[in-house]
């Protein structure tokens, strides 16, 4: 997977976690994800269709999930599944929403489906044309993982080949 | 959070406003904000299409629109909430801030647009802007200033 796709998602996952959790944060590691992928904590998944296309699940521990969720509530939440999932995927569809602002900036067209909430424990494998690179974000308050599978489409590239003559 | 001073209603009644965001978590967010701008939450809706009877049942004063949302997106209920209702006011809030995005809204009728994550003061200032001379930041003391 071409790193172009993947910084955008870096950056507005670091910009909006800093903000959420008021706390700072930083990239931990970068690997390429070959097995189904596994659940950790409170996930959500959202589908891009366009020039690119594929799904990104946004995957967040508990605790943190809670943490954020009472910090945009001005006070301690008791702990909620719900409140949790609910978290997770407004978190999911900033961060997701920023990096396709971004892309998009870059010429990149393409649709931004509306989050949903993971509940596998485990997702499907990655193939060889759609790599998974999952990122690990470590802030004081927990880690969050986030899994990018995406990949150029290939009818847009051929149709813009053709226009481009 | 911080608290702002008051956007009232000419006539001193708090501005009424319609939060349409398919994320409860994201609705309560906005509802803080607009607590402590001095507002009322008029109405919530969690669809474009829940955002239209609601904007007819609640009538308010400005409505606080997400783009992205199963069934109906909120582009396309904003075109017709201001299609029935020229003078709806319709702001909306989404994290996917590309041009196209903002240009589209604009032309099917919204007033502004805000970039998820939302920061109060931010919202303030668009919500002082789209109210005119419909609104003035009051004092505490509900003084127009």
């Amino acid at each position: 997977m071409r790193m172009e796709l993947i910084q955008p998602f870096i950056n507005a996952a670091d910009a909006v976690l800093a903000d959420s959790l008021e706390c700072p944060t930083s990239i931990g590691s970068l690997s390429m994800e070959e097995e189904a992928y596994r659940r950790k904590g409170v996930a959500a998944l959202i589908a891009v269709t366009g020039d690119i296309e594929g799904r990104i699940i946004f995957d967040v521990d508990p605790h943190t999930a809670m943490r954020v969720a009472s910090r945009f509530a001005g006070e301690e939440l008791p702990k909620s599944e719900e409140l949790m999932r609910e978290t997770v995927c407004e978190l999911a569809n900033q961060v997701i929403g920023n990096a396709v602002t971004s892309l998009n900036d870059q010429g990149f067209r393409f649709r931004v489906h509306p989050p949903e909430v993971h509940t596998s424990e485990k997702g499907d494998k990655s193939s060889e044309d759609t790599e998974a690179l999952v990122i690990s974000i470590e802030t004081s308050k927990g880690k969050v993982f986030m899994n990018v599978a995406m990949r150029y489409n290939q009818a847009h590239e051929q149709q813009a080949a053709v226009t481009r003559g | 959070m911080e608290q702002f001073a008051p956007v009232k209603k000419k006539d001193g009644q708090p501005v009424r406003y319609l939060v349409v965001d398919d994320s409860v978590f994201a609705r309560k967010n906005l509802a803080r904000m607009i607590e402590s701008f001095g507002g009322q939450l008029a109405g919530e809706a969690g669809d474009g299409c829940t955002a239209i009877t609601e904007y007819d049942r609640t009538t308010p004063d400005i409505v606080l629109m997400d783009i992205t949302m199963p069934q109906m997106e909120g582009i396309e209920a904003a075109e017709r909430i201001v299609r029935t209702h020229p003078n709806a006011r319709i702001v909306m809030v989404s994290s996917v801030g590309y041009q196209d995005n903002i240009v589209a809204a604009l032309q099917r009728g919204a007033r502004h647009f805000v970039q998820k994550p939302v920061k109060p003061e931010v919202l303030y200032e668009v919500i002082k802007y789209v109210m005119g001379e419909d609104a003035a930041v009051t004092t505490a003391a509900g003084a127009g200033s």
